[in-house]
């Protein structure tokens, strides 16, 4: 895939990873596997810049006698995921054209 | 490896970036070593799930940008003594010159290897347009009747046509190989700044 398209994809998998609830970075890492293999520099480096986007926040919670970093989705974050969801509505429906002409050729 | 020679081995090859840059990443790496030990991983196993450390090494400074380097490499260490103040304003005219000269060498290699870019698109263009006036000439001299005229202006024109096409894709792969080496020496330059240990 577009190094370029699947970087953008990328940040909208993370926050959709934490859209339900709160998620820690190993888990990210294993719910996202099906879909999109993410090494662990690659997803430090979203979730720093979904931070400073202000898509997510960072809290430090005990599990198991040591310290564990939950992110949590942001309004603005889940605003990214709808106009995430809006700007794919069209790409489809380019994307059928596409194929229909095609197939009428 | 085990997960405290891991995350030594990454300080180490981190030493350069900010204290706290270097604190955050090896919790966060120390984390998911944890989590995959608590999921039945040997300690081992874990490790050699999160991959190749020079690589991480490699990666993490592609991410981090220059500037930030620089600054906390020039960064002192201590509060700065008197004596170095003074040495600094009376060195002056012995550093500052050097240091234009130093700017002043990279800024020219740059120059000159964008001057040669443009030496070579150039050719590519002029090469191409005298393909064009090539077969324009022939319809011309065909039209006023010099058949072997207009053979020969055609077999040159199309002569440059192909040598056109073939220095296009020659300039090409020239610029794309000049992107390359730019970011190569941009990594080779973060290497100069953070720890350079290698096995």
């Amino acid at each position: 895939m577009d190094i370029q398209l699947k970087r953008g994809l990328l940040d909208v998998c993370v926050l959709a990873a934490i859209k339900d609830k709160d998620s820690y970075g190993y888990q990210i890492i294993k719910d996202m596997k099906p879909y999109l293999s993410l090494s662990e520099s690659t997803l430090y480096t979203i979730l720093k810049r979904l931070e400073t986007a202000g898509m997510l926040t960072v809290r430090s919670a005990e599990h198991d006698g040591r310290l564990r970093k939950y992110y949590r989705i942001t309004g603005v974050g889940i605003a990214r995921i709808e106009e995430f969801k809006e700007d794919w509505k069209e790409i489809l429906s380019i994307y059928r054209f596409v194929v229909k002409e095609e197939e009428n050729d | 490896m085990t997960k405290q020679e891991f995350l030594e081995r990454l300080r180490r090859g981190l030493q350069g970036l900010p204290q706290e840059d270097i604190e955050e990443r090896l919790t966060f790496y120390s984390e998911m070593i944890d989590d995959r030990m608590e999921e039945g991983l040997s300690e081992e196993e874990a490790v050699a799930e999160i991959g190749n450390v020079w690589e991480i090494i490699s990666q993490i400074l592609a991410d981090t940008p220059l500037t930030k380097l620089v600054k906390e490499k020039i960064r002192p260490k201590s509060p700065v003594k008197p004596w170095v103040i003074v040495l600094l304003i009376l060195g002056f005219p012995l550093w500052f010159p050097l240091l234009v000269a130093i700017v002043a060498i990279v800024l020219s290699v740059y120059v000159a290897v964008l001057a040669v870019m443009i030496t070579l698109w150039a050719a590519v263009v002029v090469t191409a347009a005298s393909a064009l006036w090539g077969i324009i000439s022939a319809a011309y001299f065909l039209t006023i009747g010099k058949g072997l005229s207009a053979l020969s202006t055609l077999a040159v024109g199309f002569l440059c046509a192909g040598l056109a096409i073939f220095m296009f894709f020659a300039c090409l792969a020239a610029t794309k190989g000049i992107f390359w080496l730019t970011k190569k020496a941009a990594v080779g330059l973060k290497h100069m700044f953070v720890g350079k240990e290698k096995e």
